[in-house]
């Protein structure tokens, strides 16, 4: 017969989005891993600071797992860090906000069992960028938005008319059609960013990080203005940390 | 639950016929719960933090089957700890006075602040018998997605006091976790201006653990914290 020990355990690798205190001295981690989705996990006797997982489960750590099946939850009985980003994004504050708003939003677009690889290689992209300090925290979370979302199914257009298709760049944009739209199909009450903001969120989108960076601070205000109004448009409610996010 | 007198089983028959009776022992989910008191008792038990059904339930019962001069004096504890504990006007600390026994010490050092997370931090740190100056107590930590942030905190309080008071040193003392870490970045980034120095508690290596279990971050810390031995 083959070992029930190897059946009762599974190993994958996953970031760490928010923990929640449980007990004494536990804590529930919410993970998001490459294989199995959303994971949410127990980890006995983290809190202690003789625990042997120290900071490894801390959130916007990236670890390689081995986890036991539990009655309710699983346990985690192992954890090696593969990416330690928490210190890097916790020694400045606009960096900790952004990345907390992009775990609350990985958090909401992913579900626990559903194969999330595509979902994982961005937050895990995101919160290295972050840890690194490769580009303005903003931008890195404004991408990590729309790329998301576009992960997700909802991809906004920036360039050709959402609605109709028709061959942009147009001046207006409507969140709920999908980004930006030609003046016939222009609803009521849509945006008319500039263009220099078109091209910054065309550029947020598509990782065009040489324009995103070369982009000035009105631009970036409305940018984020717009990818919040569309996230929480297809997220049908808002993304409490977003409010929180300091921006430049 | 089975065989208790308290406990009322839903019968199978009642179960397979999907019958519900009108004020009968169940909740609005279906599940099978106790008569009156003993149920509200396990519901207002089950609010508290880490305590589950199954705990609330044990703890009703001990409750049930306690003396009832030991219940009554943990009615009259709870009740006067309602009643008579607030928090201390200055510090934050919890306090049966408008200022809590620390700040009113005289022999504290008021030229140290040191600023703890919760009031339970305070107790650890006066533990330690190596620290005689006060405390702030902000009242948690930044933490976005639970939906606190710098303004939920008491931050602005202690910038006041520290345009009020002589203060020559603050020690920022909050979790050494990744919310904690956020908030003494946020809390240097405002004191920085005032021009009082700022320490934080140094991080690294518990004592009595083994160097090997160590994680990366942790050991890291350590050795950029390392002091000279001669």
């Amino acid at each position: 017969m083959p070992s029930s020990s190897a059946s009762r355990t599974y190993r994958t690798e996953g970031v760490v989005l928010r923990t929640y205190k449980l007990g004494e001295a536990d804590r529930i981690i919410v993970l998001l891993t490459r294989d199995q989705g959303q994971v949410r996990a127990v980890a006995k006797g983290v809190r202690r600071t003789s625990s042997k997982f120290g900071s490894r489960l801390e959130p916007f750590m990236s670890v390689d797992l081995l986890l036991a099946h539990g009655r309710n939850l699983d346990v985690i009985t192992q954890a090696q860090t593969k990416g330690a980003y928490g210190h890097g994004i916790a020694s400045d504050y606009g960096r900790y906000t952004a990345a907390t708003a992009i775990a609350e939003t990985a958090e909401r677009l992913t579900d626990v069992g559903e194969a999330g690889g595509a979902q994982y290689a961005l937050v895990a992209g995101a919160f290295s960028a972050l840890s690194r300090d490769l580009h303005p925290s903003e931008l890195i979370l404004d991408s990590y938005l729309l790329r998301a979302l576009a992960t997700a199914g909802w991809a906004p257009s920036f360039t050709d008319c959402a609605r109709c298709g028709a061959a942009g760049p147009h001046t207006a944009f409507s969140a709920p059609l999908g980004g930006a739209v030609c003046p016939a199909c222009r609803p009521p009450g849509a945006a008319s960013p500039a263009p220099a903001t078109m091209d910054l969120l065309g550029a947020l989108l598509t990782g065009d990080w040489i324009t995103a960076d070369a982009s000035d601070g009105s631009a970036r205000r409305e940018a984020a203005g717009l990818v919040a109004a569309f996230l929480q448009w297809h997220l049908e409610r808002g993304v409490a940390s977003l409010k929180h996010v300091e921006r430049a | 639950m089975e065989g208790h007198p308290g406990a009322v089983g839903r019968g199978d028959e009642e179960h397979a016929a999907g019958r519900n009776r009108a004020g009968g022992p169940y909740s609005r989910r279906g599940t099978i719960v106790y008569e009156g008191a003993v149920q509200e008792l396990i519901d207002e038990l089950g609010r508290l933090p880490g305590v589950g059904p199954k705990s609330a339930q044990r703890l009703a019962f001990h409750i049930l089957e306690s003396d009832g001069e030991d219940m009554k004096r943990l009615v009259t504890a709870i009740t006067t700890v309602k009643e008579r504990v607030k928090f201390c006007t200055i510090c934050g600390n919890v306090a049966e006075q408008e200022q809590c026994a620390i700040c009113r010490d005289p022999r504290r050092d008021p030229s140290m602040i040191c600023v703890v997370e919760e009031s339970k931090d305070v107790i650890a740190v006066e533990r330690t018998r190596s620290f005689r100056g006060r405390y702030h107590v902000l009242g948690g930590a930044i933490n976005p997605i639970a939906g606190v942030g710098p303004d939920q905190l008491r931050i602005r309080e202690l910038l006041a006091r520290l345009s009020d008071e002589k203060v020559q040193e603050i020690i920022i003392a909050t979790d050494p976790n990744l919310e904690g870490e956020a908030t003494a970045t946020y809390l240097v980034r405002m004191l920085k201006t005032i021009g009082i120095p700022v320490t934080r508690l140094a991080s690294g290596l518990p004592v009595g653990g083994d160097l090997e279990y160590a994680d990366e971050v942790t050991l890291g810390r350590a050795f950029e914290g390392r002091r000279a031995m001669s």
